[in-house]
C-alpha cells in the first residue's frame, strides 16, 4: 500500500455490481478487464441481472458493452424525455428514495426499551461536517415529545434566596427577541464507542462512534439570561440544567462555561427549529462537553454553590477505574478522531485509488492536526484538514490512498490545540482500564481485508 | 424651615427612590420588555431538585412496609419485584454486602468478573434516589408520587439491599444517618481532568499522555479482537445500511465472507410504507402506547410476546373483546405473577390492537 505524494491520477474505480456476482467472479472480472477481455465481464453481469428483477443493479455497472456504447447513455430515460414534477409537490422535502438506506439506527440487544434508548447516526454515508437533522443521534431518557413553543417557558432561580437577585420567567417569544448567536459545535454521547472498551462489539462506524453529530446552534447565551436575572457569581460556581420531559433531566455544568458565553439556550439546528427528537424548542449547548449535558426540553436554568449528584452523575455517566471507584463529574470529551470511509462493514470493490476520510474532534479546543496510518500504526502521513476548522466543532480530514489489494490497517490519530495527541487502546486501557463503559476516544482500526471487505478491529 | 427641610428631605428621599429602583432594576433592562419575575408559586412548582446536601427536599416519611406496598403496585412490573430485573432496566438491587455498609466501598467493583453493576452498588449520595424517584418515577407516570412514597420506596429499596433493617422508617429527619450507610458512599473520585472548569478535578490534566511519533513507531500490529463470523449478521445486512453508490458499498453480511451473494439486495427501507394497512396501523398503536417496552412482538420481555398472546386467543370467538378489556384494564395470573398496569389508551385504540393480535397479527 502506498500513499503518493500528491493526488494521484485517478484509480480506476469499477463500480462492480457486487452484491449480484460472486466475489470470484468480480476479481476475474478485474484481472480479464485489464488483460483487455470485456466478454467474460459481460456475460458475468448478464447473468447476474437475469437473477434480478432490479435495474438498479445494472447502473452499478460501468462495462463497455459490445453495442459500443451504455445503454444508460444510448437510450435516453424517462426523465430526459418526459415532463418532471412541479414545485412544492412537497412543502418539506424529504432525501432521494434511492437513500433510504442512510438512515439512523438502533443497535440491536443493546436497549430493551425505545424510550429509554439511543439511535446511531450514520457517519458512514455522510459528507463535511454537519449532520442533517433528520439524522442527528437521538438519545431518549423517558421518550421523545413535540412541544407546543408557545406553551414552554424557560426559568431561572437559585438555590437560596440570596443567589439570584430576581427569579424570572421567560416564553420562547421573549427568547428569541434575545441578541443570538449562530455557531458550529459537535454534540457527542459520553458513551459513545463505550461498547468497544474491552473488544470489538460493533461492525460498523453507525454503531461504534454514531453517537455524535454536529449542527450549527442558533440561541442566546446563557450568560445575557444569567445577567437579567442578577446572579451572585462569588458563590453561584454551579449551574443545574432541567428538561420538562418526564425525566426531566438535570445535569451540572460550572459556571465558569456560561461566563465565558460559550453556553447557549438554543432553539436553532441547521437553519430551522431544533427537532422534537433532538429538545424542541429549546435545548441547552454545551460546547466539548458530553451531549448528556445538553439538557433537551430546557425548562429551567438554578444557580447554586455545588453540584447535584443527579442520577446521570452519581449512578449513570460515571466512569469505573481499575481500583473500583468511579470517576464522577468527568465531562470533557477529548480528541478523538475515525476514518468514515472507508470503515467497517463496506467493500472495496477494486485496488487503485481511494481517498482515506474521516472526522476529527476535541472538547478541549480546535484540531490541530491528523496522521492517517494504513499499515496499524508503524508509520504514519499527515492528513489534509478541511476548512473552516472550528472550536469544539467537527474537522473532516482526508488523504489521498492507493490500495494495493493487500491487507491494510487504516487508523487515524487526531491532535488538538493544546498538544494532546488521541492515544491507543493500550495506552488509555493502562490509565483506565476496560470497564469505564464513558470516554473511550481510543485510536479506531478498519482491517481491509484482501477481498476488499472492511473489519472492525482492535490491536494490542 | 421646618417645613422647607421636610420638603427637601422628601424630594432628596424621592430622588435616592427613584435612583434605588433605577439600580434593581438595571440588569432587567438591559433587554426591556423581556422576561418577567418567576411568582414563589411558579418557583415552588418546578424547582423539586435534592441535593447532597439535602437542600431542596420536602418533609415526609414512609416505611419499608409501606414502600413494599408501593414498590409491588408501581415499581415491581419493571424493576422485578426484588428490584432484581434486568428484562427492562439495569438491576436496582444486588452486589452489596454488610462489609460495604461499613467502610461506604463496594468491594465487588473491584472485581472485573463480577457480572453487571446494580444502582445500590454504584450510588453514592441518598439524594440521588430520592431525587430521581420523585422527579421521574414511576416511569410511564413521572411525578405522580407523593414524597411520602418517595421515602417509603427508597426506604424498601434499602431494605431489599440489606442497608436498613424490615423495621426502617425513612423521613427527612434521618437522611442524614442514613446516607452514612450507603455501601458505596466512599466509592467515587473527583482527581480527574475531564470537568470543564476549576471547581472540580484536577485543573483538566490529561490522564493519558501520547506522543505523535511519525515513522518506525513501536506497535504490535496483531489483530486481537474482532466480530466472530456468526454475528456477521447481528446488525442486520450491512449492504442495506451504506448507499447504493459510493467508494465503497455494504458488505453482503446475509451471506458468510467470500460466499456466493444473495440475488437481491437494493435499498429495503426499515420504514413502513406510508399506505399503512389496519395491520401496521395497529403496530404503530402498539408502539405508541408503548405496548412493546414490556411485550416483544415474538417473545416475552416482561410480559408475554404478542406473537405469544394472538396464538393463545387465536381460536376464541370473543377474542376481540376480551383483548381490548384486557389491554385496557392489565391484569396479573394469566402469563405470571407480574401485573400489568392498568392503560390510558382509548377503547378505539385497545380495540384496533386487539383486532390486529385476534387476528393472528397479519400484515
Amino acid at each position: 500500500m502506498t500513499f503518493p505524494a500528491s493526488p494521484s491520477p485517478p484509480g480506476r474505480l469499477l463500480k462492480a455490481p457486487e452484491n449480484f456476482i460472486s466475489r470470484d467472479g468480480v476479481r476475474t472480472v478485474f484481472s480479464q478487464a485489464k488483460a483487455g477481455r470485456r466478454d467474460f465481464m459481460r456475460s458475468a453481469f448478464a447473468a447476474a441481472v437475469a437473477g434480478t428483477a432490479s435495474t438498479a443493479a445494472l447502473s452499478q455497472a460501468n462495462p463497455v458493452p459490445a453495442e459500443g456504447g451504455d445503454p444508460h447513455i444510448l437510450n435516453l430515460p424517462a426523465h430526459t424525455t418526459g415532463l418532471g414534477q412541479g414545485v412544492a409537490t412537497d412543502g418539506y422535502g424529504a432525501p432521494s428514495k434511492f437513500e433510504k438506506n442512510v438512515q439512523r439506527r438502533q443497535s440491536p440487544g443493546l436497549t430493551q426499551t425505545t424510550q429509554s434508548s439511543v439511535s446511531f447516526a450514520p457517519l458512514q454515508s455522510l459528507f463535511g461536517i454537519v449532520t442533517p437533522n433528520g439524522l442527528h443521534f437521538e438519545r431518549h431518557h423517558q421518550g421523545w415529545w413535540d412541544i407546543d413553543p408557545s406553551k414552554h417557558r424557560l426559568m431561572i432561580n437559585g438555590s437560596d434566596e440570596q443567589m439570584v437577585k430576581r427569579p424570572m420567567v421567560f416564553t420562547m417569544d421573549e427568547l428569541m427577541r434575545m441578541p443570538s448567536v449562530s455557531r458550529f459545535h459537535f454534540i457527542e454521547c459520553g458513551a459513545n464507542t463505550g461498547m468497544e472498551w474491552g473488544n470489538v462489539a460493533v461492525p460498523t462506524c453507525q454503531y461504534s462512534h454514531g453517537m455524535l453529530s454536529c449542527s450549527e446552534f442558533t440561541g442566546v447565551p446563557l450568560k445575557l439570561l444569567l445577567d437579567m436575572a442578577g446572579v451572585d457569581l462569588k458563590r453561584g460556581r454551579f449551574v443545574l440544567a432541567e428538561g420538562a420531559d418526564g425525566s426531566s433531566m438535570t445535569r451540572t455544568i460550572p459556571m465558569e462555561m456560561v461566563e465565558s458565553g460559550e453556553v447557549l439556550v438554543a432553539y436553532g439546528q441547521n437553519g430551522e427549529m431544533l427537532r422534537p427528537e433532538n429538545g424542541y424548542p429549546l435545548r441547552l449547548v454545551v460546547p466539548g462537553v458530553q451531549g448528556v449535558s445538553w439538557v433537551k426540553y430546557l425548562r429551567r436554568i438554578e444557580v447554586g454553590d455545588m453540584p447535584w449528584a443527579t442520577k446521570d452523575e452519581a449512578i449513570h455517566y460515571i466512569d469505573l477505574m481499575p481500583d473500583g471507584r468511579h470517576r464522577q463529574y468527568s465531562s470533557i470529551q477529548e480528541c478523538k478522531s475515525v476514518i468514515t470511509t472507508p470503515s467497517g462493514g463496506q467493500v472495496l470493490l477494486d485496488k487503485g485509488f481511494y481517498q482515506v476520510t474521516g472526522l476529527a474532534w476535541s472538547g478541549r479546543g480546535k484540531v490541530k492536526r491528523v496522521d492517517v496510518s494504513a499499515d496499524g500504526g508503524r508509520s504514519w502521513k499527515p492528513a489534509q484538514l478541511q476548512g473552516p476548522v472550528m472550536d469544539k466543532c467537527l474537522t473532516r480530514f482526508s488523504l489521498p490512498w492507493v490500495w494495493d489489494g493487500k491487507p491494510a490497517l487504516l487508523q487515524s490519530r487526531a491532535v488538538d490545540d493544546t498538544g494532546y495527541v488521541q492515544p491507543t487502546y493500550r495506552q488509555l486501557r493502562a490509565v483506565r482500564g476496560t470497564r469505564s463503559i464513558y470516554h473511550n476516544h481510543s485510536i479506531q482500526t478498519w482491517l481491509v481485508q484482501d477481498s476488499g471487505e472492511v473489519k472492525n478491529v482492535q490491536l494490542s | 424651615m421646618s417645613s422647607c427641610r421636610r420638603a427637601s428631605i422628601a424630594a432628596a428621599t424621592l430622588v435616592l427612590g427613584l435612583l434605588a429602583s433605577a439600580a434593581a432594576s438595571a440588569q432587567a433592562t438591559a433587554y426591556p420588555g423581556l422576561g418577567r419575575a418567576a411568582t414563589p408559586k411558579e418557583v415552588q412548582a418546578w424547582d423539586i431538585d435534592v441535593r447532597p446536601d439535602f437542600k431542596g427536599l420536602p418533609k415526609g416519611s414512609g416505611s419499608v412496609a409501606r414502600g413494599q406496598e408501593v414498590w409491588e403496585a408501581k415499581c415491581a412490573s419493571c424493576h422485578g419485584i426484588f428490584g432484581e430485573s434486568n428484562e427492562v432496566f439495569s438491576p436496582l438491587v444486588g452486589g452489596t454486602t454488610k462489609d460495604d455498609v461499613k467502610t461506604g466501598r463496594v468491594a465487588r467493583l473491584t472485581d472485573p468478573a463480577f457480572p453487571g453493576r446494580t444502582t445500590l452498588m454504584k450510588v453514592p449520595t441518598l439524594s440521588t434516589l430520592w431525587d430521581y424517584i420523585y422527579r421521574a418515577m414511576p416511569w410511564n407516570a413521572p411525578k405522580s408520587l407523593q414524597p411520602d412514597e418517595v421515602y417509603a420506596v427508597t426506604a424498601f429499596m434499602l431494605n431489599l439491599g440489606g442497608v436498613v433493617p424490615d423495621d426502617y422508617t425513612l423521613s427527612d429527619r434521618n437522611m442524614v444517618q442514613t446516607q452514612a450507610l450507603l455501601p458505596n458512599r466512599n466509592g467515587m473520585r473527583t482527581d480527574h481532568g475531564l470537568w470543564p472548569g476549576r471547581s472540580i478535578g484536577n485543573g483538566g490534566k490529561p490522564d493519558v499522555k501520547a506522543t505523535a511519533c511519525m515513522k518506525d513507531c513501536a506497535t504490535e500490529p496483531t489483530v486481537a479482537s474482532f466480530l466472530p463470523d456468526f454475528a456477521r449478521n447481528a446488525h442486520g445486512n450491512l449492504a442495506e445500511q451504506n448507499r447504493l453508490v459510493g467508494a465503497q458499498h455494504g458488505a453482503d453480511t446475509t451471506r458468510p465472507p467470500g460466499a456466493a451473494p444473495a440475488a437481491a439486495a437494493a435499498a429495503a427501507p426499515p420504514m413502513a410504507d406510508s399506505k399503512a394497512s389496519a395491520a401496521t396501523a395497529a403496530q404503530a398503536l402498539a408502539r405508541k402506547h408503548n405496548c412493546l417496552t414490556c411485550h416483544g412482538m415474538d417473545s416475552k420481555v416482561v410480559g408475554p410476546g404478542l406473537k405469544e398472546v394472538a396464538t393463545k386467543y387465536a381460536g376464541r370467538s370473543d377474542a376481540v373483546a376480551y383483548l381490548a378489556q384486557k389491554i385496557q384494564a392489565g391484569g396479573s395470573g394469566v402469563w405470571g405473577p407480574i401485573p400489568m398496569p392498568v392503560q390510558t389508551l382509548s377503547a378505539d385504540d385497545a380495540k384496533a390492537i386487539a383486532q390486529w393480535l385476534a387476528d393472528g397479527m397479519k400484515r
